[in-house]
């Protein structure tokens, strides 16, 4: 049991500012967004300038052999990124704590009741509020989001055709690079920083995360994350997709410096939210909440958590050697040099598979907290839920290669790699047991919520299925690198972790905002999207199946027709995202309708607080009494005490206090 | 499979209608359908065809894997449709459901079932990867592959590069040509390698796709059965032109191939002089021979290089 030693006092309040004299001063004086652009840019000069002084393009001495060399010109951008970031860090003030702790001044954030105050300035702070976090990433995972979503937009009006060319191919290799590398590193966060942040606390009654600066960071990493990638485009974009094999990537031009400093800052986003989320889950916990009382979907965080923190250290590794290959003139990746293409290959699909199930398993989570809600009846088997994100995690690591079957790494490892590609849908499948036991005799109210998680089992069942038929070594000879992979991805991702997140966002949004989402367009949206979604993907299989490879603007003439109805059916696919983003807008700007306490009947620990959340999100640490899902239970115990008795938290403590000394 | 599960699922002591039988009396008739028709009249006709024996594997694979999925999905997709309709919440009704909080016999089910489902496929797949009718089903296995074919294969090597496939033949002397003209019935060993960066070679009609990875000789094998056109695209991002990397190939009857190849090796023979000797790898940067034999014949582009030998800028 992770009872808190002194549960009232070393949990202080659930946020807090690094200006103490923060009233004091006007808004453009305070450390903020603004402030922190001014910083890139700063930054981004130094770095270009000492970049340029390096290597010799001021004309100062020249240390390197002034040859013409991409590398030369690799310097000052790799240089210039890496200053912006630290700019951006200092103008928002992230270290000014540190330095006021340097020179003997207190830090101004020292964990007790200090509140956010004013309205919407907060949510453009560096603010440790983990409920103010929680929105941020939302909104900012929203704008992501809907931006490499037009990328896809453009990659399906070039593919209108085979022949007639809307891009041209160095600008469509641009924008398959920018959006494949877009969604697959941004949408890592996607359920993880807003309804982790936001929710877990609340989930397992605490009153804060365990480290609120690391979790602001690994937000206001993203915003950065997403400008640099976005800016290769302005470098002229990287051919090379989102896996960004080696030697390829070494060759291009300096675009490709954008991807792997992004990449690279993305995984340092996702350790320290990992971290954030493992050590509260472990260590925050209200007395009473027990392993076997936890929420699934904090099980499923805590799961991602661990991936992201085991797996992103690798990819960081990678986008290391990537950039020293480009800059440094080492030779990691360079088989004519002693390096091996396959190295990069394996560091990266050892990071990109547990990657994939980073993306998969907080839509798990969230289905499962979603359906015993709208059946009202307990989560069926409970702890093979558990069992399946534990055994899909722990599987993950030992999937990599099945990535690489063709590539002639390892041939005879290939059933092995097969082997453990095919147990891991045992776990997987745990999740449609809970599912389908969940159903049996339930009373199912087709809420929007339920309708997406309905989608989700529906979609992921055929992301799944086809899963399958992509680990099994001659089957895969087909289908590797073709636009069935392409379908089968995202069937798992666009219709597993999409939908997911959808389906989160109109339950959760009325307990995060107080506001409650129009029920009508959101019945259209997922109408609409569903349809569409199954309508764009689903044919994809087909093209995959008659030889049209990835990542390609030409296609055999008789795939046009498919490919037509594909493009079409996407971009009603895009109409339903915008019907999303106007009533997501519409709702909570202009309408504003307040939600009611529970808006669903849950028993979560979350819903039982007001909502939104009170700062202290608990007025005292509540004593669990019972799980989250005794829906249907006779006599079932409220699931949480708010208001605890005087005496009841120490008498709990003395007493297992007591039994640890016996132990 | 699902059978015992939906029978399971009446769990002992229920009352009204059985709703287990129900959905097993849906699902049966879905289920036995679905593999009729996906084994008897779409199997055939599956991608990537017959027209060689790794083709055929990989055709084989697909369709027996469709036939075991087939079932599974129609049993969720029928139980979640029942349960959606039957058990949907009524205008009321504002009882919770039954407090159900799990079953062991019919978790213990689900569980061994998916199990003997999926060690079924992985055997299944190694025999398929392993047996030496389908010699590594046309899969790339590497500088030394450990799946071959019986006999000595006819040697095609694949130079990829930006972004063109060519092709030696080193049993004909090494000639090097941009058409791909293979023999019927005859194994053949692809030797894939490539000049800049990795590329992936995939003739889809034979079922054949190895990548093509520089300074490494990826080797693949194959047995064509029948005549025909076969198309060669490049199926690992590598660049700008990658959509436009392909080409077609042909295969032909032995005669007509040897004929072929042996009136090829005469006409290029003052060209091939000129190429590096046959190797299963190449380094484009270090081809002495070669830059001294295109200086001679007065090609210098880059320096009879085709890259300056530092590191190379993609054009």
């Amino acid at each position: 049991m992770a009872i808190e030693t002194q549960p009232d006092r070393a949990q202080g309040a659930g946020g807090g500012q690094p200006l103490g004299r923060s009233g004091a001063r006007p808004w453009w004086r305070r450390p903020a967004i603004h402030t922190a652009i001014v910083g890139a840019v700063i930054g981004y000069l130094l770095g270009h300038l000492l970049g340029d002084y390096l290597t010799g393009a001021t004309g100062a001495a020249n240390q390197y052999p002034n040859v013409p060399l991409s590398d030369s010109e690799d310097w000052p951008i790799v240089l210039g990124y890496v200053f912006a970031i630290v700019g951006w860090l200092a103008g928002l003030g992230v270290f000014n704590d540190i330095f006021r702790q340097m020179i003997g001044r207190p830090a101004a954030y020292n964990g007790n009741g200090q509140h956010e105050d004013g309205g919407l300035a907060k949510y453009f702070r560096y603010s440790l509020d983990h409920k103010v976090v929680g929105l941020q990433y939302l909104v900012g995972m929203i704008i992501y989001f809907c931006t490499a979503g037009l990328f896809a937009m453009a990659i399906r009006t070039e593919l209108l055709s085979p022949v007639h060319h809307v891009f041209t191919s160095q600008v469509y290799v641009e924008i398959v690079g920018e959006h494949g590398t877009m969604m697959m590193m941004l949408m890592s966060s996607v359920i993880l920083g807003p309804f982790g942040n936001y929710l877990i606390p609340l989930m397992i009654g605490a009153k804060r995360v365990a480290f609120p600066r690391v979790e602001a960071l690994s937000f206001w990493l993203t915003p950065m994350a997403f400008l640099i990638l976005l800016s290769g485009l302005l470098l002229g974009g990287f051919p090379f997709g989102w896996t960004g094999y080696a030697p390829l990537s070494i060759q291009s031009t300096v675009g490709a410096d954008s991807y792997a400093v992004a990449f690279g800052l993305m995984g340092v986003s996702m350790i320290l939210a990992g971290f954030n989320i493992i050590v509260t889950v472990i260590c925050y916990r209200a007395p009473g909440m027990r392993w076997s009382r936890l929420p699934m979907f904090c099980w499923a965080m805590v799961t991602t958590s661990f991936l992201m923190v085991l797996a992103a250290p690798v990819l960081v590794g990678g986008m290391y050697m990537l950039l020293m290959d480009r800059t440094a003139q080492t030779a990691f990746f360079a088989s004519r040099l002693g390096g091996s293409s396959y190295l990069y290959e394996n560091l990266f699909w050892f990071f990109g598979h547990p990657e994939v199930y980073i993306l998969a398993l907080p839509g798990f989570g969230i289905v499962s907290e979603i359906i015993p809600v709208m059946c009202r009846k307990p989560l069926f088997a409970y702890k093979v839920a558990g069992a399946g994100m534990v055994g899909v995690g722990l599987l993950s690591f030992f999937v990599w290669q099945h990535h690489l079957f063709d590539s002639g790494i390892n041939p005879d490892m290939r059933p092995l790699f097969m082997l453990t590609t095919e147990l891991i849908s045992i776990p997987t499948g745990f999740i449609y047991l809970v599912a389908l036991g969940t159903f049996w005799k339930a009373k199912i109210r087709f809420t929007v919520p339920m309708l997406f998680a309905l989608g989700m089992y529906f979609n992921f069942l055929i992301g799944g299925v086809s899963g399958v038929f992509l680990s099994d070594v001659p089957a895969d000879t087909t289908e590797h690198g073709s636009f069935f992979v392409m379908a089968h991805f995202h069937y798992t991702i666009m219709g597993g972790l999409i939908f997911a997140f959808m389906g989160g966002l109109y339950y959760w949004l009325p307990k995060m905002m107080g506001i409650k989402l129009n029920t009508t367009l959101g019945k259209w949206q997922f109408w609409l999207m569903f349809i569409s979604f199954n309508s764009t993907f689903l044919p994809l299989f087909a093209v995959g199946m008659a030889g049209q490879p990835r990542r390609v603007f030409e296609y055999a003439l008789n795939l046009q027709p498919l490919n037509d109805w594909v493009s079409i059916s996407s971009f009603v696919l895009g109409f339903s995202i915008l019907l999303f983003v106007i009533n997501f807008v519409w709702s909570t700007v202009f309408v504003r309708e307040r939600a009611t306490a529970n808006p669903w009947q849950s028993r979560g620990l979350e819903w039982q607080v007001a909502s939104p959340p009170p700062a202290e999100n608990f007025d005292q640490i509540p004593v669990v009494l019972s799980g989250p899902y005794d829906y249907g239970v006779k006599d079932a115990q409220p699931v949480a005490d708010l208001h605890p008795p005087a005496g009841v938290l120490s008498a709990a403590i003395s007493q297992s206090a007591a039994t640890r000394a016996e132990a | 499979m699902a059978a015992s599960v939906a029978e399971d699922a009446q769990g002992p002591g229920s009352t009204g209608p059985n709703h287990g039988l129900r959905i097993f009396l849906i699902w049966l008739p879905i289920a036995v359908a679905a593999d009729l028709l996906l084994y008897f009249v779409y199997g055939p006709h599956m991608p990537p065809g017959q027209m060689s024996n790794s083709a055929q594997s990989q055709q084989f694979d697909i369709k027996v894997m469709s036939v075991l999925a087939a079932p599974v999905m129609a049993f969720v997709l029928v139980f979640m449709a029942y349960s959606v309709i039957v058990w949907r919440h009524r205008e009321g009704d504002d009882e919770d459901g039954p407090a159900i909080f799990g079953h062991a016999r019919i978790q213990a089910t689900w569980i061994t079932v998916t199990a003997v489902i999926v060690l079924f496929l992985a055997s299944f797949g190694t025999y398929e990867l392993a047996w030496p009718g389908f010699a590594g089903a046309g899969a790339g296995e590497g500088p030394s592959p450990i799946w071959k074919p019986d006999g000595a294969p006819l040697q095609v090597q694949v130079i990829a590069q930006q972004w063109r496939f060519t092709y030696r033949y080193p049993q004909f002397g090494g000639f090097e040509t941009t058409n791909l003209m293979l023999p019927v019935g005859e194994p053949i060993q692809f030797n894939v390698t490539s000049l800049d960066v990795i590329h992936s070679f995939w003739a889809y009609q034979l079922g054949v796709k190895a990548d093509a990875n520089p300074g490494v000789n990826n080797v693949a094998y194959t047995t064509a059965r029948q005549t025909g056109n076969v198309t060669v695209r490049c199926d690992e991002l590598c660049g700008l032109w990658h959509g436009a990397m392909f080409d077609y190939g042909k295969v032909v009857s032995v005669a007509a191939f040897k004929t072929w190849a042996q009136t090829t090796e005469v006409q290029l023979a003052a060209i091939t002089k000129m190429l590096p000797p046959y190797s299963t790898t190449y380094d484009p940067t270090v081809v002495p021979q070669m830059s001294k034999a295109m200086v001679k014949a007065g090609l210098v582009g880059g320096n009879g290089y085709y890259y300056p030998p530092n590191d190379p800028v993609q054009p």
